[in-house]
């Protein structure tokens, strides 16, 4: 049987922490399949839509504040970074710069959520563009919408994908706050040794996944606006 | 197959021993176990819940259509009826029938495990299941459901006042247990073989439930965005799908097939599974082609994404894509030809019994045949734009769903239930009750096939009466074989008791499973076993029975 | 026998009924075939080589790699024969021939609403005349429906804000049933219907019966009037209409669209989602004040302002 990790508990199942391992990643990678054809369905339902209103895209990619989202992109990647570096530590069994890297990360996805919640989704629903509570933007948005002759209802299509796609993004990003605390207490009570680092990898799997997916929304639908 | 290290059976394995089955006892033994065996009973017992409740919906269609202006409902309920049917029948019985209860009782044992990878996550998908299960049943009580099992839109998200919401969230919820399980059996096969269990020394079964996994694994989340897509539309009346409000009704069916039509293959394949064990087993020879009979599980699984535009052919969708859609229809017809004529050659030179579990095994590849022949008709484009929709359909499905994977799902029973329960059914019985399900069968479903090519519309409360003598035929067959179901019930409830002791392997069959005690012990292999052989190396002899 | 017995049930009553039948009998007759090859072989395997002894170890047979080939290619074969074939007739049968007669269908939960080009209205029956393309043009105004002529061997879904639109050459006198057969709602199993095939002097009789207030086209021309149509497209501030159907109109977007039934119908109603090259768009939208049978008179009467030859409609 492997030495490679001498003192993690075995499961029963297992033969060994070696087969252990590898079944954990495989797991992993698979759940992070489903999870790309659950955001798959979402992006191709977009992209249909996005074809059938170019306009009404168009001037709701209007409605939304690409600074703000090129600000929460930068976090994110960065949390990407401090994140990597969490499993990094948790390799060489640093549990100072663990915790360490594992709070950063935390603190980055937290600022990513509140910024979202309050700089965006609370600003659109006070500016009647939420869709389904009232939509009817007014002023600057409402001129945008016609210069562009584009019809209203696909307008709020738009701001419906925008706020389905985001929030579900975001409710990735709570339970990978969520995980990001056990990780933090458990690295605490120095439950996370050299030897089990393999839950810090995989929750890292997990943090990097829903990233990629922020860097493909971003684009589609902050930046449609901008570039013509 | 494997008897290497486990030479040693014990002559007299008596109920009386350790086993999963008494190694623990009360309700939370079982409700909080993490036992691949005991959670295959957990889902043997809430499936065949749904099968009841099912099965009466059915038998309550089948008596309103006696006559022509309907029996004993009005319109509004047998809407309902079909519905709950359609919907309790395929998302909370066959979907997981095969391999939530036969695949998780046998995935460990056939490769040598002690358990699946993740046993814990094991248990959390049959809890995810009943959580589903009941929104639906909720759904039923509250006072029912009318959209059919396909949910089309703009009919279910702004025409209609029923309980949309919660059937489909019981879907939705349902789905996420699907997914769990199909991962969990693909990290089992993949890393927890025994050693000397190569991809190509795996019983087919293993394969078949491989590839079932996958499809789950891909093919469920695009049904829970698009249940979700539906819930927000019918929230908050934004145009997804409803053109009322600037969305497209069509895009609601590409991604309901995308996700269904898989699901027939994660329906089917199981079942194909369960006939290549039941046909080596019971002519005690290496099934006919093994390879061929294990890429073609494969085949199935990546082509089965290709097709969905089939149930779409006069939805007003192009021609064009009409075109391709029929062309990979006839493609994915293919690798299940390729089985059924395998299976038939495995026949050849073999020393067949007539067990029970091989007259189901027998029933499945001729009503199969006939189900998947009918299901090339509709493939073809023209024949499609005028039987669409009709009792053709019905009766398609019907002959593979019941027909075929229900026979295979039978047969599963009988072939492994004395391993399950350490325990024999009266063999006789069994076989007569195979015998009355396999008449009581083609009565239901071949007059259906009629009906169709005279126009009759599925999901018709009212009809003509011109149709009548043939729904009666329908009706009659219906309730043979209802017969037929409720005689295995009876007895595997008695064999429960009273059955004699069936010794760890009573049918003389090969395979790892076969090895062990039955029931077996809590965790299968006192040592893990090493594998030396193929899959149904009978030519080695067969292993003695008791 | 049985071939006849069920024509006695179903007529085939189209131009379109006998190939689709010709197919169909093809398509039974490799599922009896391949039926009765599978049982019967099973059958005398099942008997031959029963067990006939306890202990028996029959001889071990891997496999066949000829064998393999042939039970593909041969499958293979004859699904392709069905493909090209329905595939065939498919095509056929989507290609409405130039000179059909347009009948115009709305599906409405739980009715069909019909109109002939001359203004006459049926509610749940169609008259056509024998040997004569017709050409339904189909919406629905709620959900999907779907319209179905078994004795025609046709049916299309009907779809809410889109034209679909099938064909037929009747050619057999009598009564027909006609369905829907694509569920929607409570009332679905009641929304059908009679379809009268009749000689064409009984048709033109029975179309100019009674007092018939105005043909779609007048009555299109008074919406067009009373909508205040005119008010842009009379003078210049809008397209003209005369000769516009059928022609290719290019957009403002540098794009060109087909003035076919979709079009109008669009352009009418979602006016702007695309604009004409030359124009602004100040036309405003008619949603929500036309009913989908005005919009359908409206078409009929741009229509009837003449039209480029060689359209379709579809
Ligand atoms: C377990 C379920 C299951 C399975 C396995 C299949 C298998 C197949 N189905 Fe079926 N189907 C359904 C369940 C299933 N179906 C359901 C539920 C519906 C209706 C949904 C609804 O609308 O509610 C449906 C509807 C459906 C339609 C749409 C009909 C319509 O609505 O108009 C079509 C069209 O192409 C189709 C085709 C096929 C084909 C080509 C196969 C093939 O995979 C079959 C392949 C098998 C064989 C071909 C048999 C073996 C053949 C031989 C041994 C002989 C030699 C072979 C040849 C000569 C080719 N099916
Ligand atoms: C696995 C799937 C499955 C199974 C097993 C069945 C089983 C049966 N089905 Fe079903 N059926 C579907 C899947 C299935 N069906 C689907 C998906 C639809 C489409 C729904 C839709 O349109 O949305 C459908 C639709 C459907 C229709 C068409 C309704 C319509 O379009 O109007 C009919 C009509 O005859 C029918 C009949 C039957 C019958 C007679 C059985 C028989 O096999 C059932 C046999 C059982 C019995 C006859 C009862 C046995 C009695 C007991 C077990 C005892 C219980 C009693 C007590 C305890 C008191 N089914
Ligand atoms: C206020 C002016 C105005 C009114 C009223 C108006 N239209 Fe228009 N219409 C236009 C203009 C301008 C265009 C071209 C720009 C565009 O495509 O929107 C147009 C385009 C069209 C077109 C496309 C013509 C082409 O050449 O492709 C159709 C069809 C049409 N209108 C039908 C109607 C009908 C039917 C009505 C009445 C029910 C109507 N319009 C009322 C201004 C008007
Ligand atoms: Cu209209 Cu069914
Ligand atoms: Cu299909």
């Amino acid at each position: 049987m492997s030495d490679a990790h001498p003192h993690v508990a075995v499961a029963e199942q297992f033969d060994d922490a070696e087969q252990q391992h590898e079944a954990a990643g495989l797991g992993m990678w698979i759940f992070l399949a489903t999870e790309i054809m659950f955001f798959g369905g979402l992006f191709a339902s977009y992209t249909i839509y996005r074809n059938l209103y170019p306009a009404g895209f168009l001037a709701g990619s209007g409605l939304l504040n690409a600074k703000i989202g090129a600000f929460n992109t930068v976090v994110l990647i960065t949390s990407s970074l401090t994140m990597a570096m969490a499993v990094h530590s948790a390799q060489l069994g640093r549990r100072k710069a663990l915790i360490g890297f594992l709070f950063l990360t935390l603190l980055l996805g937290l600022t990513f959520v509140g910024v979202k919640l309050y700089f965006e989704w609370y600003h659109d629903y006070l500016t009647h563009v939420a869709p389904g509570f009232g939509f009817h933007p007014e002023g600057a948005d409402l001129a945008r919408i016609h210069a562009l002759h584009a019809p209203l209802s696909a307008v709020e299509l738009f701001m419906c994908f925008y706020f389905l796609m985001t929030g579900v993004h975001a409710l990735h990003m709570v339970v990978g706050v969520g995980i990001l605390t056990v990780l933090i207490v458990k690295a605490w009570r120095g439950r996370i040794t050299r030897e089990s680092h393999n839950i810090v990898e995989m929750a890292g799997l997990y943090w990097h996944f829903v990233d990629i997916i922020w860097i493909f929304l971003f684009p589609l639908l902050y930046l449609l606006g901008v570039t013509r | 197959m494997a008897t290497a290290t486990v030479t040693a059976i014990p002559t007299d394995t008596g109920i009386e021993t350790r086993n999963y089955l008494n190694a623990d006892y009360g309700l939370k033994s079982w409700l909080l176990t993490t036992d691949h065996k005991r959670i295959a009973w957990l889902y043997l017992i809430a499936i065949t819940f749904f099968f009841l409740v099912g099965a009466i919906a059915a038998l309550l269609i089948r008596i309103d259509l006696l006559v022509p202006q309907g029996l004993i409902v009005t319109p509004e309920t047998y809407n309902k009826l079909f519905t709950m049917h359609g919907i309790i029948m395929v998302f909370l019985f066959l979907i997981p029938s095969i391999p939530a209860v036969f695949g998780n009782f046998l995935i460990p044992m056939m490769i040598g495990a002690r358990d699946v990878a993740f046993p814990k996550l094991n248990l959390l998908s049959w809890y995810v299941f009943v959580t589903g299960g009941m929104f639906v049943m909720y759904a039923i009580a509250a006072g029912g459901v009318d959209t059919g099992w396909t949910f089309y839109t703009p009919l279910s998200t702004s025409y209609l006042n029923t309980h949309v919401m919660a059937a489909a969230a019981g879907v939705f919820i349902a789905g996420f247990s699907s997914i769990l399980t199909g991962l969990n059996f693909i990290v089992t096969i993949h890393k927890m073989r025994a050693p000397g269990m190569t991809w190509f020394r795996m019983p087919l079964f293993l394969w078949s439930m491989y590839a079932t996994s996958v499809m789950q694994v891909l093919g469920t989340p695009v049904l829970a965005i698009t249940l979700f897509l539906v819930a927000i539309e019918r929230m908050f009346h934004v145009g997804i799908f409803d053109p009322a409000l600037g969305g497209d009704p069509l895009l609601f069916q590409h991604l309901f097939w995308f996700y269904s039509h898989p699901a027939v293959y994660i329906m089917i394949l199981p079942s194909m599974g369960v006939v290549s064990e039941l046909i080596a087993a019971f002519s005690r020879k290496r099934i006919f082609g093994y390879e061929f009979v294990a890429f073609s599980s494969v085949a199935i699984a990546a082509i089965s994404f290709l097709v969905w535009g089939h149930h779409m052919f006069v939805s007003g969708e192009s021609v064009y894509a009409g075109v391709v859609f029929s062309a990979l229809s006839m493609a994915v017809a293919i690798p299940s030809a390729i089985k059924v004529f395998n299976w038939t050659a495995t026949l050849y030179k073999g020393s067949i019994s007539f067990d029970a579990p091989m007259l189901y095994a027998l029933g499945f590849i001729g009503l199969f045949t006939m189900g998947g022949l009918t299901g090339i008709f509709l493939a073809t484009l023209a024949v499609d734009q005028y039987v669409h929709d009709t009792y053709f359909v019905v009766a398609h499905f019907h002959y593979i769903m019941v027909g075929g994977a229900i026979m295979g799902y039978m047969g599963a029973l009988h072939y492994w239930w004395p391993k399950m329960t350490g325990r024999l059914y009266p063999d006789r019985w069994a076989r007569v009750a195979a015998f009355i399900i396999f008449i009581g069968f083609n009565l239901t479903f071949l007059p259906q096939f009629v009906l169709g090519y005279l126009g009759m519309p599925r999901r018709y409360a009212i009809y003509p009466a011109q149709f009548q003598s043939l729904n009666v035929l329908s009706t009659a067959g219906a309730s043979i074989l209802g017969v037929g179901y409720v005689i295995p019930l009876i007895y595997f409830i008695w064999s429960l008791r009273y059955g004699p002791v069936a010794g760890p392997n009573p049918f003389r069959a090969k395979g790892l499973e076969w090895t062990t005690p039955s029931p077996p012990p809590p965790h299968n292999f006192e040592q893990t076993p090493i594998v030396t052989e193929e899959a149904y190396a009978y030519g080695s002899g067969v292993p003695h029975s008791v | 026998m049985l071939f006849g017995l069920l024509l006695g049930f179903l007529p085939e009553a189209s131009t379109m009924a006998r190939p689709v039948d010709y197919l169909f009998w093809f398509c039974i007759a490799v599922l009896v075939f391949f039926t009765a090859l599978i049982f019967a072989t099973i059958f005398y395997f099942a008997i031959r080589y029963r067990r006939r002894s306890e202990d028996e170890i029959p001889p071990q047979i891997q496999g066949n790699l000829p064998l393999e080939i042939v039970w593909t290619v041969i499958p293979m074969g004859i699904v392709a024969v069905m493909f090209v074939w329905g595939t065939a007739l498919f095509i056929r049968n989507a290609r409405p021939p130039a000179d059909a007669t347009d009948v115009y269908v709305t599906g409405k939960q739980w009715m069909w609403k019909i109109q002939h080009s001359n203004g006459r209205r049926e509610i749940d029956a169609l008259h056509v005349p024998e040997g004569v393309p017709i050409k339904l043009i189909m919406t629905s105004e709620d959900v999907i429906h779907d319209f179905s002529v078994p004795a025609f061997r046709v049916k299309k879904d009907v779809l809410p804000d889109h034209y679909t639109s099938i064909w037929f050459t009747a050619d057999r006198l009598g009564k027909y049933r006609f369905y829907c057969d694509q569920y929607c709602g409570m009332g679905h199993s009641q929304m059908r219907g009679y379809l009268y095939v009749m000689t064409p002097g009984a048709y033109e009789a029975w179309l100019h019966h009674g007092v018939q207030a105005q043909t779609m086209a007048q009555a299109g021309a008074l919406l067009y009037n009373r909508m205040g149509c005119s008010t842009c497209h009379g003078t210049g501030k809008g397209p003209p209409f005369a000769g516009l159907y059928g022609k290719t109109v290019r957009l403002a977007n540098g794009s060109t669209a087909a003035a076919n039934d979709a079009y109008l119908r669009q352009m009418i109603l979602y006016p702007g989602q695309k604009i004409v090259a030359g124009y602004r768009d100040i036309m405003p939208t008619f949603k929500g004040q036309l009913t989908e049978e005005e919009v359908l008179d409206l078409i009929a009467y741009i229509k009837s302002l003449g039209s480029k030859p060689g359209n379709t409609g579809e």
